[in-house]
């Protein structure tokens, strides 16, 4: 659950990214596609080397639709409905998304693939904040990409 | 280690007697979690020593945890993950794409061999 604290650390987190949304967007999906080969496969259509335009085009509207999100932190649920709702029936983005390992057995866990996006995101923001991305943000902004992700979950079945 | 305990707070059962985890103040400023962090680390120095072997290397530690601190392995993960934003916040823009890709590898073949002698 978002407490008053974490609410106002990620809208203060957001501030300071000053204008590069739209860089942090396009990087959080690059770094995603390099970590977690998996991603890519909804992607087939898109030209996936750095600095493409699609790459950009499409972290822009990741982004925008982060911030409107921390806009409407008090009511994610609508603010997100349509987006849950496209991921849901249209890209049908696997939520289980089982840890591609080298025979892990018992230890397979189900990910969802959000959390990937979320861990990507999380990289870039630390990159660029550094010693400001301290372990309260950090708590704060992964809460919220975990409310991001249930959201976007709820209408798969 | 003191992020793993703020992010994921559940994770503080294990270190029920590592004295006072009230508040992210105070388990920053803890000395024996910073100790205890340490210690991972190191091992972790270990592992990149021995990357060829990772699993001879964590036979020992999978052991304990399981055994005897009963760890679910799904806490590896998170540790890694968030080993990982560290050394994003630590090197900057030096942490690129690629270098984020092998360490995701490294953290999970290295929690891999922690789970491994899980029975």
């Amino acid at each position: 659950v978002l407490t008053a604290e974490d609410k106002k650390l990620i809208q203060q987190t957001w501030g300071k990214l000053g204008g590069a949304e739209e860089e942090i967007g396009a990087e959080a999906l690059l770094r995603m596609f390099h970590s977690y080969l998996p991603t890519k496969t909804y992607f087939p259509h898109f030209d996936l080397s750095p600095g493409s335009d699609q790459i950009r085009g499409h972290g822009k509207k990741v982004v925008a639709a982060l911030g409107n999100a921390i806009k409407n932190l008090d009511n994610l649920s609508q603010a997100l409905s349509e987006l849950s709702n496209l991921h849901a029936y249209n890209l049908r983005v696997d939520p289980v998304n089982f840890k591609a390992g080298r025979g892990m057995g018992t230890d397979a866990k189900p990910r969802f693939s959000l959390q990937f996006l979320s861990q990507c995101l999380q990289v870039t923001l630390a990159t660029r904040l550094g010693k400001e991305y301290s372990p309260e943000v950090h708590s704060a902004v992964d809460k919220f990409m975990s409310a991001v992700a249930a959201v976007l979950a709820e209408k798969y079945r | 280690l003191p992020r793993l305990l703020i992010v994921y707070p559940w994770t503080q059962r294990f270190f029920d007697n590592f004295g006072n985890l009230s508040s992210p103040t105070a388990i920053i400023g803890n000395p024996k979690v910073r100790a205890h962090g340490k210690k991972v680390l190191t091992s972790f120095g270990e592992a990149i020593k021995n990357l060829d072997n990772l699993k001879g290397t964590y036979s020992k530690l999978s052991e304990l945890h399981c055994e005897r601190l009963h760890v679910d392995p799904e806490n590896f993960r998170l540790l890694g993950d968030i080993l990982v934003i560290v050394l994003a916040a630590h090197f900057g823009k030096d942490f690129t794409p690629a270098c984020q890709a092998t360490w995701q590898k490294l953290v999970g073949l290295v929690a891999h061999a922690l789970a491994h002698k899980y029975h």
